[in-house]
Order: C-alpha cells, then structure tokens, then sequence
C-alpha cells in the first residue's frame, strides 16, 4: 500500500518537474499578490504589520486555488485517471497520493518562501516562524479540500469560475485559524490555540476529503 | 410490525408524486398564508414592546424564524442527498433541487433582518461575529450548489455531484448553531433551548413558534411546485407525462 503511495507521488513529482512554469506560476502569483499589498495600501509599516497575516492567508488561499485545476485536469484527459479507479489498488491511498504530490509542489515552496516576503511587511522573528508553521500545517488541509472541488468540476464547462464558488467556502475555517495564529501572536497572545485548531482541521481533512474526493470522481469519470 | 408491509417507495416514483404534489400544494399554501397572517399579526400588534430593546425588536419574529429554516432546509436537502446516494431514486435529487433556491432565500432574508436589527442595537449593519460569518458561509454554499447543479448538464452526475457538496458542506450546520457558544462573541446567545425552556415571555415564543411553522409551511408548498415543474422538465419524453391534463391542452 505504501508502494503504491510513493509511485504516484514519484510519478506526479515528476510530471511537475517536466513543466517547471506550471509550478512556477502558481508560486509567482503568490509572491505578485502579496507585493501588491503594499502598493496599494502604502508603505506604513505600522499598517503593513497588522494586515500581514491576512494578506498572506489569502493569497495562499488564492494560488492553491489557481493550482488546483491541474489536479486531475491532465489525467482526466487522458483517460490515466479511469485507468487508475480501475486498478485493485485502494481509491483512498491514489487520491492521498496524489494531493500529497500536489502540495509538495504548490503548498511547501509557498510556505518556505513566506518568511521571506514577511520581512517586506516588518514582521519579527517569532511571527515569521508562527506564519511559515501555520501554512505548512494549513496548505495541505487546502489542498485536500480543494480536490473534492476539483473532482466534482472535472471536465465541465467554465470549471474555472466554478471551483472558487465551491472551495473557497471550505477554505474559510482554515483561514481564521491560520491568519488568528499569526495575529494572536503579534498581538502577545499564544497562537497555541489557533496553531492546535489549525492541527484539527488538517487531521479530519486527512481523512474525510479523500473519501469525498473518491466519490466525486468516480461520478465525473463515469 | 404493520409498518413494514407500506411501501415506502410508492411516492418515490416521478409518475405517483406528481399528482399527489399537486394536490398538496394547495393545503400547504393555505396554512402558509394563514399562519403567516396570525403569526404577522400578533408580532406588530400583540406581543409587548420590549423593555430593554423597545420596539425594533419586533424583527426577531421573522429573523429567528427565518435562520432556523435556512439551517434546517439544508439538513433535509443533505437528507434528500444521503436517500439520492443510498436508495438511487431520481425524486431524491429533484427535492433537494427544488429546496436549494428557498434555502437560499432564507439565509438572505435572515443576514438581512440581522443587518436591520444590528443597526439600532449594536450601532452598525454587521460585525464579523462568529454566527454572522457562518450563516454568510451557509449563503455561499447554497450559491455553490446551484451553480454545480446549473453547470452540469447530465442530470444524472449533477445529482450526485451535487449531493457530495451538500454533504461535504453539512459540516457548517453545528458551527452555525453552536457558534454563540463555542465563542462568545456580538451575537446574543439563544433565548429557546430544548432543555431549559424560554427565557422570554410566553406571547412572544408563541408568535416565533407560529412564524416558525408558517415559514415551513410556505417552504413545503414552494418545493413542492418547484419539484412538479422540475420532474416535467426531466421527464419531458415519457408517456406518463404526454398523458397529462395539462399537457394535452
């Protein structure tokens, strides 16, 4: 089982390294969103170190999103994702495979750039780690919500306008915990409250959306 | 036990649910309006004036009302989504069809009732109170649904699909209820529990209760038609329907 787990994470790993500028773009939309900020709102760092958090969440929310599409998109094309739901391997383990590969390539590089992009809006030492351990822990609880969307839209018509209108609904939960972390802790409270919510969310993600995943394929790729 | 000899499925079926749908909808809307009347009736002119809130609390008696049935048409369109997955019968997915619009109704209605009494009591249209947010949430779902049931044009997968996003998002239903609890926030905690009874004046739950039930009453016979047209739109081919009445005229 475990096998079977690696060799589709391997696999996807290196489908995405074939096409660097996919996962490029979704990591660059990340860093553009999140320098626009300050553009628009001016450079008070004062301003900036309080809105921080929340810009960050968003545009994390918003380019797992925009990575989303790519989830089964190719697969389902091609008809490997039928050839998958019909091998004797569980549906479960493919799936977690699958999301597990995907955040290696959207979540991880968004979550270790962060600190770095935090330094624009003046954070300290303490709230960049809260904020790079907040999306690690948050970014593949996205990933895994966000693929029971990506599966109920696969091969519709304007999916692209119609994944946002189902996920980001989902997402709302893991935005208050992730972003109320880094503000409780710029604020002198203990972000261990947010940090363990944050933990909860990712553990029943962990097992619920892959079964929900499993079923909406099954629907789409009838 | 009787109970196992009824056929529980005889109204499952598009051709015996339709006659009996339509000769429903009368009675439902009947009560609607009369309920709704008394219940409108007693909340301007009955029910005292508060003490603490004066008169703009009045519009409680269509706010309460009005967010108990936005959570609960979303329990029973996702109960109409467990029966659709489990059973495999077409009328399960058209009921949750026809329900979602009047969901989505309610969340609006109850949001904006909610704005209209926050801005005399709390001093502003909304605040990012842990209830406000999750019945906003609730709001976007129901938009959710009936975009993904818009979208795809297979009846058969918008049904099912469908139905996994509904229960994927039964999820919010206990956060929306138990929110004012869990987090103690803007939003005043619940006046009616199961356990402890009321803690307002009797005239007052009684004229919620009579809302409450015409607000029901409207929502069934409302899905009910809706239900009736969907099932005519589906089954636009089948003899049964080309047999009807109104169809032949």
């Amino acid at each position: 089982m475990f096998s079977i787990f690696r060799a589709i994470v391997l696999r996807d790993l290196t489908l995405a390294m074939r096409r660097r500028s996919d996962v490029l773009s979704a990591l660059f939309f990340f860093v553009i969103v999140v320098s626009l900020f300050p553009l628009g709102i001016g450079p008070e760092l004062e301003t900036l170190r309080l809105i921080a958090p929340g810009v960050f969440w968003v545009a994390a929310l918003l380019a797992s999103m925009l990575a989303l599409e790519k989830l089964f998109a190719a697969d389902f094309e091609d008809g490997t994702l039928e050839q998958m739901l019909l091998t004797p391997q569980p549906d479960f383990i493919l799936v977690l495979g699958k999301i597990f590969a995907h955040w290696l390539v959207t979540g991880v590089p968004l979550a270790l750039l962060a600190p770095l992009l935090g330094l624009q809006y003046d954070l300290d030492t303490e709230p960049l780690w809260i904020l790079m351990l907040t999306l690690l822990l948050g970014t593949p609880a996205l990933s895994l919500i966000g693929a029971i969307g990506a599966a109920l839209t696969l091969g519709l018509r304007g999916s692209g306008v119609l994944v946002p209108l189902l996920v980001l609904p989902l997402y709302i939960p893991v935005l208050i915990f992730g972003a109320g972390a880094v503000e409780a802790n710029v604020s002198g409270l203990g972000a261990a409250g947010h940090i363990y919510m944050l933990s909860a969310i990712l553990l029943l993600a962990l097992v619920a959306a892959p079964l929900a995943t499993v079923a909406a394929l099954r629907i789409s790729a009838e | 036990m009787n109970n196992a000899s009824i056929n529980w499925f005889k109204y499952s079926s598009p051709a015996t649910f339709y006659p009996l749908a339509g000769r429903l909808i009368p009675w439902f809307m009947a009560i609607a309006v009369i309920l709704i009347g008394i219940g409108l009736y007693l909340s301007f002119f009955v029910a005292p004036t508060d003490y603490k809130q004066g008169e703009g609390y009045r519009i409680i008696f269509v706010h309460v009302p009005a967010a108990w049935m936005s959570m609960f048409i979303y329990l029973i369109m996702a109960f109409w989504a467990v029966m659709g997955l489990v059973f495999n019968t077409r009328l399960s997915a058209m009921m949750s069809q026809a329900l979602a619009p009047t969901g989505a109704m309610f969340t609006f209605l109850a949001l904006w009732t909610g704005a209209f009494w926050g801005k005399p009591m709390w001093g502003t249209w909304w605040v990012w109170d842990a209830r406000l947010t999750s019945e906003l949430i609730l709001f976007f779902l129901y938009i959710g649904f009936i975009a993904l049931q818009g979208a795809i044009d297979d009846t058969r997968r918008g049904d099912r699909a469908g139905a996994i996003l509904l229960l994927v998002g039964v999820v919010n239903i206990p956060i929306i209820y138990f929110s004012v609890k869990w987090w103690n926030t803007l939003h005043q905690g619940a006046s009616i529990s199961v356990t402890q009874g009321s803690s307002m004046a009797s005239i007052m739950l009684n004229t919620m209760l009579i809302m409450a039930l015409g607000f029901w009453a409207y929502t069934i016979a409302v899905a009910l038609s809706r239900a009736r047209s969907i099932i005519l739109e589906r089954e636009m081919d089948s003899q049964w329907v080309r047999e009807l009445q109104e169809i032949r005229q």
